[in-house]
């Protein structure tokens, strides 16, 4: 075969086959990616355009500080918003140390065994359940069999539930990228292991660990489907003041709105979308300020 | 500094070290050791405790939908829920095939899946291959706020957005149809088809795409060639989870789809998937116990298998490819 080939060496143009056709297909396929990323783009831009032309100009301090009316001039988002910051807290106060605990267990201190691969499955699992099954687990768990009924303290702890996959993936994040030196560092000094986590690990990954939290809690205000099927309430005209109390939220406000055929209630529910989205936003900024900071700090 | 001389004086046996105090901390008396003891071993079992929550978690799914859903099927046989093709257990004669929930669900998921793999998987190889860091930079934070953007308010936008330009092309149209559902709920996966993709195509070594060009291929021959190719596994996990991700999603459908539950493959005309029905009976006043009140379970249960299978599948490919490459 060598031995033939300067015989059998073919036209020059096999070096260069095509090369105006095989580069235009390159071209056409580069403004395919790009058209598609900007079509990604437009899509975002034409929802938000949509959302606050219709409901920008519903918001105003009486739409934030009345009750819902069947009267949709006289409706407000009062009862929703107090609700949703109810859930807000005890979400919080619920996931937070379950995540972080958790976390901190399978970064420092889990052996490699089956329990811990266990685990691990089970939290990767649980990422990828629909949030709607969490609702179920509240209806029967807590609504049901603890008999809770369909208040705030249900609703929080099923969506903290629903959020503690979240909380455990970043903090686990943020606890990997502490450099062994400070524990090392840490031990050096006669630290215990706890004494090394509390004023080593938490202090530099803390960051990190706020930073994945005030993401997951956004996803918690925005979620809605769980607190439905645990039977949150669409209409409440008077203030959740407490954990116990039934309660409605925002997103849920929203969907109800949304689904009144009168033309004037839709209106109201881009209203809600954006007082939704503006807390979502400010929420979003601040962990993205967190981030850019606890990079500064680490560089 | 006097300290610091002071320090090996001090170290030499815990009870030089109690008896001495050398201003570090180090000084520990056997009753300071006990309860250091303690304190860890305490910290060690909670901490434990908050990891095990999530085995409970699991284990709650599991015994609340089959709890259930084993009394649904005392009343139902199983075979009827699987193959029957009506599903009316909210009216007066009740019928209880599953079947068209379920090819609501698909349908959905389809239209979310052709929207979202081309555009997601291309825009995937526009941030991985082609555009400058810079520009990578920017675009992806923003593709990941229509990540973040909640349900319902996708939702809105399908019924009063969309809607009315589907019902401009094809005067046809319902009010409540999968056409607008899906291609929403496509926009809505796209961030996450993109970003497992790229995270794919970005795990592809570079020595591969080098060895193309040196064989002359052109930048599209390398990236349709070797570096799609090549991520193929991760992409497949991506498609899997967004179809996942596309059935298991709620508000969307909801509120855009509309509740009729009918066999089917028209895009412009009303269907119910599961994850409706299941808001449908949760507004309504279904009363606690009976066999509607049932029937969310079972349908949940059947929801929470799919998605289940397909997370792991998803999971498995992504393992292969990091396994290959990393």
């Amino acid at each position: 075969m060598s031995a033939q080939a300067p015989a059998a060496l073919p036209a020059a143009d096999v070096w260069r086959p095509n090369q105006r056709r095989r580069r235009g297909a390159g071209w056409i396929f580069y403004g395919l990616a790009v058209f598609s990323t900007v079509l990604g783009l437009v899509m975002l831009g034409a929802l938000l355009f949509d959302i606050f032309t219709d409901g920008a100009r519903e918001v105003d301090w009486h739409f934030l500080s009345s009750y819902p009316s069947r009267f949709a001039d006289q409706s407000g988002l009062r009862s929703a918003l107090l609700g949703s910051l109810w859930m807000l807290v005890m979400t919080a106060i619920i996931a937070f140390p379950l995540g972080v605990g958790a976390a901190i267990y399978l970064e420092e201190y889990a052996p490699d065994n089956w329990l811990t691969r266990f685990i691990q499955l089970n939290i990767a699992n649980l990422a990828g359940v629909p949030s709607i099954v969490y609702g179920l687990l509240g209806l029967g768990l807590f609504v049901r069999w603890l008999a809770l009924g369909r208040v705030v303290l249900a609703g929080s702890m099923t969506m903290a539930l629903l959020i503690l996959p979240l909380i455990i993936v970043a903090s686990r994040e943020a606890i990997r990228a502490v450099p062994d030196s400070l524990r090392d560092g840490a031990y050096a000094l006669g630290a215990s292991r706890w004494q090394m986590v509390r004023q080593t690990v938490l202090p530099s990954a803390s960051g990190g660990i706020l930073t994945g939290t005030i993401l997951a809690l956004a996803r918690a205000i925005g979620e809605t489907a769980p607190l439905i099927t645990i039977g949150a309430l669409t209409y409440i005209s008077f203030d959740p003041n407490g954990p116990l109390d039934i309660f409605t939220v925002l997103p849920i406000q929203i969907f109800n709105w949304v689904s009144l055929p009168q033309k004037d209630f839709h209106s109201l529910a881009a209203g809600g979308i954006v007082v939704l989205l503006v807390v979502l936003l400010s929420a979003n900024s601040v962990a993205v300020f967190l981030r850019y900071r606890m990079q500064r700090r680490l560089q | 500094m006097d300290n610091l001389k002071s320090m090996p004086r001090a170290r030499p046996t815990a009870d030089a070290a109690a008896t001495e105090p050398d201003g570090f901390g180090f000084e520990r008396s056997r009753r300071d050791s006990l309860r250091r003891k303690v304190v860890e071993r305490g910290v060690h079992a909670i901490l434990f405790l908050c990891a095990l929550i999530s085995i409970l978690t699991t284990t709650g799914i599991v015994v609340t939908l089959l709890g259930e859903t084993v009394q649904f099927f005392g009343e139902v046989p199983i075979w009827d829920f699987l193959t029957g093709t009506r599903w009316t257990p909210l009216f007066a004669s009740k019928s209880f095939g599953v079947l068209p929930l379920v090819n609501g669900t698909i349908v959905v998921a389809l239209v979310a899946i052709v929207v979202a793999v081309p555009i997601g998987l291309l825009t995937a190889i526009f941030l991985s291959e082609f555009a400058p860091a810079r520009l990578r930079s920017v675009v992806k934070p923003v593709l990941e706020v229509l990540a973040g953007v909640p349900t319902v308010v996708y939702g809105y936008f399908a019924l009063q957005f969309v809607t009315p330009i589907l019902r401009d092309i094809f005067p046809q149209t319902q009010i409540f149809n999968v056409g607008s559902a899906g291609i929403v709920m496509g926009f809505m996966i796209l961030p996450m088809m993109a970003s497992i993709s790229e995270d794919a195509l970005r795990a592809v070594p570079r020595d591969l795409r080098q060895a193309a060009y040196a064989l002359g291929a052109t930048k599209f021959e390398v990236v349709s060639r070797v570096v799609v190719p090549g991520a193929l596994s991760g992409i497949l996990a991506a498609v899997i989870l967004s179809i996942s991700r596309a059935i298991g999603e709620t508000m969307i459908v909801a509120i855009a789809a509309g509740l009729q539950p009918q066999i089917g493959f028209n895009l412009l005309k009303s269907m119910e998937t599961m994850t409706a029905y299941i808001v449908q009976v949760s507004l309504g006043d279904t009363p606690q116990g009976g066999i509607e009140y049932r029937t969310i379970f079972a349908v949940g249960t059947l929801l929470f298998v799919m998605t289940l299978v397909m997370n792991l599948l998803s999971d498995l490919l992504v393992r292969r490819y990091r396994e290959a490459y990393e």
